[in-house]
């Protein structure tokens, strides 16, 4: 049971901070065992479940009957098995909180040991593992749907595995499954410690991790079964989102309560990107799903705006997804793991705080730019274009400023691939950044859009930026977490870095090719004015641009494996023992 | 005086570039401020000076 707590064997017992030889006095009440290094025997001391065991526990009971009662009276079969999935859940975290509270101390955990802070790490790694396995699992079914675009029959005529209930599949577990997992664990390892602080709440921060990854598998069975409410990148049904709702309060309030108990006076810049992530998605999330439901026994609902304001709300939410999920966070990231790693302080202070002010009143404004061309107030167009554009600048603000953070420390990107990984996530970044404010251009929108043009934009900044900075930075954070002393192999880095590089590579530019000819061929007009083109022959012109990029993707998902196993390895421990990957010999910096 | 889009078209305008230039003067005031240097180089070696 991973919510076991202290008696839990393996990975996920560090965040009480204590040995195994202490641990094995705290199964049944016993003398108190002072975690200094005397060991003083003291007198029993009274235990009592905490408001918030006892509290949990009876909300979980209460949701368990409810969601017992709603599977029995369900209108649809997607709608009872996932009522009785959440029951299961509730009555899982019932017991999990039972056993913890049996295996732990009378006294709360400390805040400090030893006069240091008491980092709580157990939830930390639990989202790193769950972002290992979502991003396998994601860029899985991103192969396997690329593969279907060239071959279509590889959709074996079954319903469940139709492109249509995979893409949302490939999309949530990448964004949502991978990156959110990635975002969920750093921010709530940034946090602690650049607050110098342990995480506010006992249970709060299982709650957020567990919950979150419960959304998504609630999300992702969904729309194995057809659940969905066909809303780009929302595509969960009303209770889904409720559920997160639920979840992304608990954790904007535990980061909040992280940050109100700081031992260190400045809030670290990161903390503002992560808070404006928390809070942005928070606000996107519930406005973009407001939705009546047709029973509150069935899965189907229909949103509350309809026509053109129904578009402006989703694409409102859909860029600022891509603003402050895909960017912001992953922002937060930067500022922190390229200076740890680099072992350099932030290039300019001053320049990350008019990043973020500049970035986050900037983006919230770029949505419409989905939209050029349709039926929204040209004006609406003007808006969102002019926004994209101006965005710009203080994208690149931020990317000089990560990039110069290396400054006195460039030759590391010789030796250590892990801080390659992040600056080339940078390189990415920027010209990602670049190519989506030319996109957002109207004239330039008439070309590129529905075209796989948006798809290489979108991958060269998933793949690129999101992807290879949330690879550093879990190369960082699994040491860190499991106390090993640097990733099992970095030779291995080097295989990763370079055989994803090349997937990347083969993506984008095949994604260029077809996409600008698909662009060029829709708009063709022979000499008596008539489309040149049918629809099936662009179709069939696309046929091998699909297959390199499938091919790249597979190099990526290869890419990706070799993480895992490497990332695997140092949780267990293993060394290595490798000298440098390059010459054999050990390299050192500026050598 | 009747609200015409036209009016509703300015004063959004209007009070949209005053509020971005009047966020962007604050942003950059308080970023480039003298007094703030050393706090801000403090805290660009935060991730550094870690316990």
């Amino acid at each position: 049971m991973i919510l076991g707590g202290p008696e839990a064997p393996g990975v996920f017992d560090a965040d009480q901070g204590s040995t195994p030889a202490l641990r094995a006095h705290r199964v049944v009440p016993q003398p108190r065992v002072e975690r200094t290094d005397s060991a003083m025997p003291a007198t029993p001391a009274p235990k009592y479940m905490t408001e918030g065991e006892a509290g949990l526990c009876a909300a979980f009971g209460l949701g368990a009957l409810l969601c017992l009662v709603a599977s029995a009276k369900a209108a649809d079969p997607a709608f009872g098995l996932h009522a009785g999935l959440f029951a299961l859940a509730a009555i899982a975290a019932i017991v999990a909180i039972l056993r913890r509270y049996a295996a732990r101390d009378p006294e709360p955990i400390p805040q400090e040991i030893g006069g240091k802070p008491n980092y709580n790490l157990g939830p930390i790694k639990f989202a790193a593992i769950a972002a290992m396995g979502w991003g396998i699992a994601g860029f899985l079914v991103g192969c396997i749907i690329a593969f279907q675009l060239w071959a279509p029959s590889l959709n074996l005529g079954l319903e469940y595995t139709t492109f249509g209930r995979l893409r949302p599949l490939h999309t949530s577990a990448v964004i949502f499954a991978f990156g959110g997992n990635v975002l969920i664990a750093t921010s709530l390892y940034v946090v602690q410690r650049t607050c110098r602080a342990r995480l506010a709440g006992d249970l709060a921060p299982w709650f957020v991790v567990l919950g979150y990854n419960l959304f998504i598998v609630i999300a992702g069975t969904g729309y194995l079964m057809g659940v969905t409410q066909s809303k780009e990148y929302a595509e969960p049904e009303w209770y889904a989102d409720l559920w997160l709702t639920v979840v992304w309060v608990v954790y904007l309030l535990v980061f909040l309560a992280t940050i109100a108990k700081r031992r260190e006076p400045h809030i670290f810049v990161a903390n503002w990107f992560y808070l404006a992530f928390i809070v942005t998605i928070a606000m996107l999330h519930v406005v973009n799903n407001l939705s009546i439901p047709v029973t509150v026994f069935g899965s189907k609902s229909y949103p509350i705006f309809s026509g053109v304001q129904d578009a402006l709300v989703q694409w409102w939410y859909g860029h600022n997804a891509v603003g402050f999920f895909l960017t912001a966070g992953f922002l937060a990231i930067m500022y922190y793991f390229i200076p740890k790693r680099a072992e350099r302080p932030i290039y300019s202070y001053r320049l990350s705080i008019i990043h973020f002010w500049a970035l986050i009143f900037m983006y919230i404004w770029a949505g419409p730019h989905h939209l050029h061309y349709t039926a929204l107030p040209d004006w609406a167009q003007t808006l969102g274009m002019t926004f994209s554009i101006m965005l710009w600048m203080p994208s690149w603000g931020g990317m000089i400023n990560g990039l110069m953070t290396l400054s006195g420390a460039w030759d590391k990107l010789r030796t250590d691939p892990i801080l390659r990984l992040m600056v080339v996530s940078l390189a990415f970044y920027g010209m990602a950044t670049f190519e989506g404010p030319m996109m957002s251009i109207k004239a330039v929108n008439a070309l590129s859009h529905y075209t796989d043009w948006t798809i290489g934009h979108v991958h060269s900044g998933a793949l690129g930026w999101v992807a290879y900075v949330s690879f550093g930075a879990l190369y960082c954070l699994v040491p860190w977490l499991w106390n090993r002393r640097e990733v099992y192999s970095l030779r291995l880095v080097e295989w990763h870095f370079w055989v994803s590089t090349l997937g990347i590579v083969l993506y984008i530019t095949s994604m260029w090719v077809a996409g600008i000819m698909q662009g060029l061929m829709w708009r063709a007009y022979n000499s008596f004015g008539f489309l040149e083109y049918s629809f099936v022959e662009t179709v069939e012109a696309m046929q091998p641009y699909y297959l390199v990029r499938a091919l790249g993707g597979v190099l990526f998902l290869i890419g990706a494996l070799i993480m895992a196993y490497n990332l695997a390895m140092t949780i267990l421990g293993r060394e290595a023992g490798e000298r440098s990957p390059a010459t054999g010999a050990a390299l050192v910096p500026a050598e | 005086m009747p609200v015409t889009y036209d009016l509703a078209s300015r004063f959004a305008q209007t009070s949209g570039l005053l509020y971005f230039v009047a966020l962007f003067a604050g942003t950059t005031l308080y970023a480039l401020w003298p007094r703030n240097q050393g706090r801000f180089d403090a805290a660009a070696r935060l991730p550094l000076d870690e316990e």
